[in-house]
């Protein structure tokens, strides 16, 4: 809600399907329209392989965020699975 | 896999070495390529933790505020007073290049450059919470710009990476093994044939001599 203020377009969601219905929107219908889209991990962590689909095209950007519970980690997690995929294994160490 | 459909021939043998050559100086190249890609890569996989470990504090810490801010003031107010954004953030994208890696870079450009655009309503009807909210966002904005850049690298980076990986094992561990087996292959069988050849013109001379001179009657 905050980052309205900041001139974000933002696009509330109750729960995780309508979220995924949010995030198909933009990025299929207005194409190229926004770079980057940040998602609330709550909702990311049951849209994985909707977002998965955009790992490897240079736009959009779908970054992880906190939501207001705090972290859960997936965003960390994100990391790791790069990680592993160009090294072979998990070289950070934890 | 040696002995599959190759010819024996001398002409057979220099086009599989010249493909054995290609194929190291290919492989060379492309190890190359991955260290150097691994290099950068862990600059940013370096970059992204730090990144996001500050952004997720940062966010956290927004949304406390924002929280205090919320019970502090009516729903109502609080909405109203966010309704209409003064600011408006223009994000422009250009790409990079690394290692043939094509890599987003973001620039953006708020439309009002003072920094106190971002309070889009009276500071008479809202808390001083909402501002410190607002304030703790604006900061952690830029660092999630940076974040959305970064990750994004990282992300291309990675599956260059992986893709590299496997060619260069392609190349180490298939390619180049077979076709210095082939090549192998090819030059025994010809030695052998020639082998042959001088074992057979020995003979024929024997014979030769032997008719010429009678050696048996």
């Amino acid at each position: 809600m905050g980052f309205k203020a900041l001139g974000l377009d933002t696009f509330p969601a109750e729960n995780a399907s309508e979220a995924g219905k949010l995030l198909r929107q933009l990025t299929h219908e207005s194409e190229e329209e926004y770079a980057i889209i940040y998602i609330e991990e709550t909702f990311a962590q049951q849209l994985s392989s909707e977002i998965a689909k955009f790992k490897d095209s240079p736009s959009p950007a779908i970054i992880l965020i906190p939501g207001r519970e705090g972290s859960i980690g997936l965003g960390l997690q994100a990391l790791h699975d790069a990680v592993e995929r160009a090294v072979g294994t998990n070289i950070l160490g934890d | 896999m040696a002995g599959t459909a190759i010819i024996p021939t001398r002409m057979v043998l220099n086009q599989l070495k010249g493909r054995l050559k290609t194929a190291r100086r290919g492989h060379k190249l492309l190890k190359d390529k991955r260290d150097e890609l691994m290099r950068q890569f862990m600059d940013v996989v370096r970059r992204n933790k730090m990144l996001r470990e500050r952004v997720e504090e940062g966010l956290t810490e927004a949304f406390a505020s924002l929280q205090v801010a919320s019970s502090i003031m009516s729903p109502e107010m609080l909405e109203q007073a966010l309704l209409y954004p003064r600011q408006s953030v223009e994000l422009g994208m250009k790409y990079k290049n690394i290692m043939s890696v094509n890599v987003p870079v973001y620039s953006f450009q708020t439309k009002n450059n003072d920094p106190t655009e971002i309070y889009p309503y009276g500071f008479a009807q809202t808390s001083g919470e909402l501002d410190d909210a607002l304030e703790h966002m604006a900061k952690v904005f830029e660092d999630m710009l940076e974040l959305a850049e970064v990750e994004k690298t990282m992300q291309l980076l990675a599956e260059e990476i992986e893709k590299t990986r496997r060619r260069v094992n392609a190349l180490e561990y298939v390619m180049i093994p077979d076709l210095e087996s082939n090549i192998k292959y090819i030059t025994m069988k010809l030695e052998e044939n020639e082998n042959a050849t001088k074992v057979r013109l020995l003979k024929v001379k024997e014979m030769v001599l032997q008719e010429a001179h009678n050696y048996k009657q």
